[in-house]
């Protein structure tokens, strides 16, 4: 019943797809790994972060509220509000993969990363005749070389992290990586209002109660960005 | 950090952090099905991460640690050039690097 050539060929696409992205995935878990350790965690919790949640921008959120004391339902909150994209990758997929097997699709949700996602979402669009069985392995095969490289990272991350002295300005390695992960995404109006409001709304709410700026800030910037676009569109078919 | 939250809390949020990112990614998938999500929360959805990023790093940018909250020439400069980047290149590798460049480079010449 099952074509072995086939899964083969599939998970084997997935993995040399998914090489490319090694680059990406490792110096930022490396980041990760020194930025838990400068905050203060062991290595046993920067660990934890990283196999339990596996979820780069939510862990480094986590680790700048909590180093800030925010309040741990904040800390939660604001984390979780930066994975709500998961929801998104989540619902694409379900047409692919979802009448595959319970157990299978807990394995497709613990290892969903941007860079899983965005190649079986391409691969998918560009292969539909693919079986479940064919897609499943393609995304196994993209996993390989992303996500447990990302546990590889951040491991030589908490153990770098002792080591560097602090004329390297490690404190901003954090922001530096946000803006990058950002950056690249502002290629609409809706995106650049979003981040904008996003911007001023954290700079005006500063004063209030560690995490409830950022996370009223971030509130008034969803808005924003939707209703820009909403406002577009209407410009654009009237 | 360890002394305000005490080693439960730590680990309480770390594994709340990664059972409500495993329901997130889970949702669809396995428990709600093949039922399409409305238009209105995916136009939400679009714009969380660039809605709560921005907010967390602004107050680092203008405002750092590492200078005891005095906004810092290098800093701002490296951020600056870490957007630039970002936005040319399109790679988030090719930002980080560019950004870091700016940073040991302005603290460099300015000290």
């Amino acid at each position: 019943m099952t074509d072995r050539p086939a899964l083969s060929r599939a998970f084997w696409r997935g993995t040399r797809q998914g090489l490319p992205f090694l680059i990406v995935v490792v110096p930022f878990g490396v980041l990760f790994g020194v930025a838990g350790t400068e905050a203060g965690f062991n290595f046993w919790e920067v660990m934890g972060f990283s196999v339990l949640v596996i979820a780069g921008a939510s862990q480094f959120t986590a680790v700048q509220l909590m180093a800030d004391h925010t309040p741990a339902v904040l800390v939660l909150a604001t984390s979780l509000a930066v994975n709500l994209r998961m929801a998104m990758y989540s619902a694409s997929l379900t047409p692919h993969l979802g009448a595959a097997p319970a157990w299978k699709k807990a394995l497709v949700a613990y290892f969903m990363i941007d860079q899983s996602f965005a190649l079986a979402d391409a691969d998918y669009a560009r292969r539909p005749e693919q079986s479940v069985a064919e897609k499943l392995a393609f995304y196994a095969g993209a996993c390989l070389p992303t996500c447990p490289t990302w546990y590889v990272g951040t491991m030589a991350g908490v153990f770098l992290g002792k080591s560097i002295p602090p004329a390297f300005a490690l404190d901003f390695a954090v922001p530096v990586t946000f803006l990058a992960m950002i950056a690249p995404s502002l290629r609409s109006v809706p995106h650049l209002v979003a981040a904008g409001t996003s911007v001023i709304g954290a700079l005006v709410f500063a004063p209030l109660p560690a995490g409830t700026g950022v996370l009223a800030a971030a509130a008034l910037a969803m808005v924003a960005g939707a209703r820009t676009e909403i406002w577009l569109a209407r410009r654009a078919a009237a | 950090m360890r002394d305000f939250y005490g080693t439960p809390t730590i680990w309480m949020i770390i594994v709340a952090l990664g059972i409500g990112t495993f329901v997130l990614r889970y949702s669809f998938l396995g428990l709600l099905g093949n039922r399409p999500l409305p238009a209105w929360a995916l136009r939400y959805l679009r714009y969380t991460a660039v809605a709560v990023l921005p907010a967390l790093v602004a107050p680092l940018v203008i405002w750092p640690q590492a200078t005891g909250g005095q906004t810092d020439p290098a800093r701002l400069i490296a951020a600056g050039v870490t957007v630039l980047a970002g936005l040319i290149t399109r790679n988030t590798l090719a930002a980080i690097l560019g950004g870091l460049a700016a940073l040991y480079l302005g603290l460099w010449l300015i000290g």
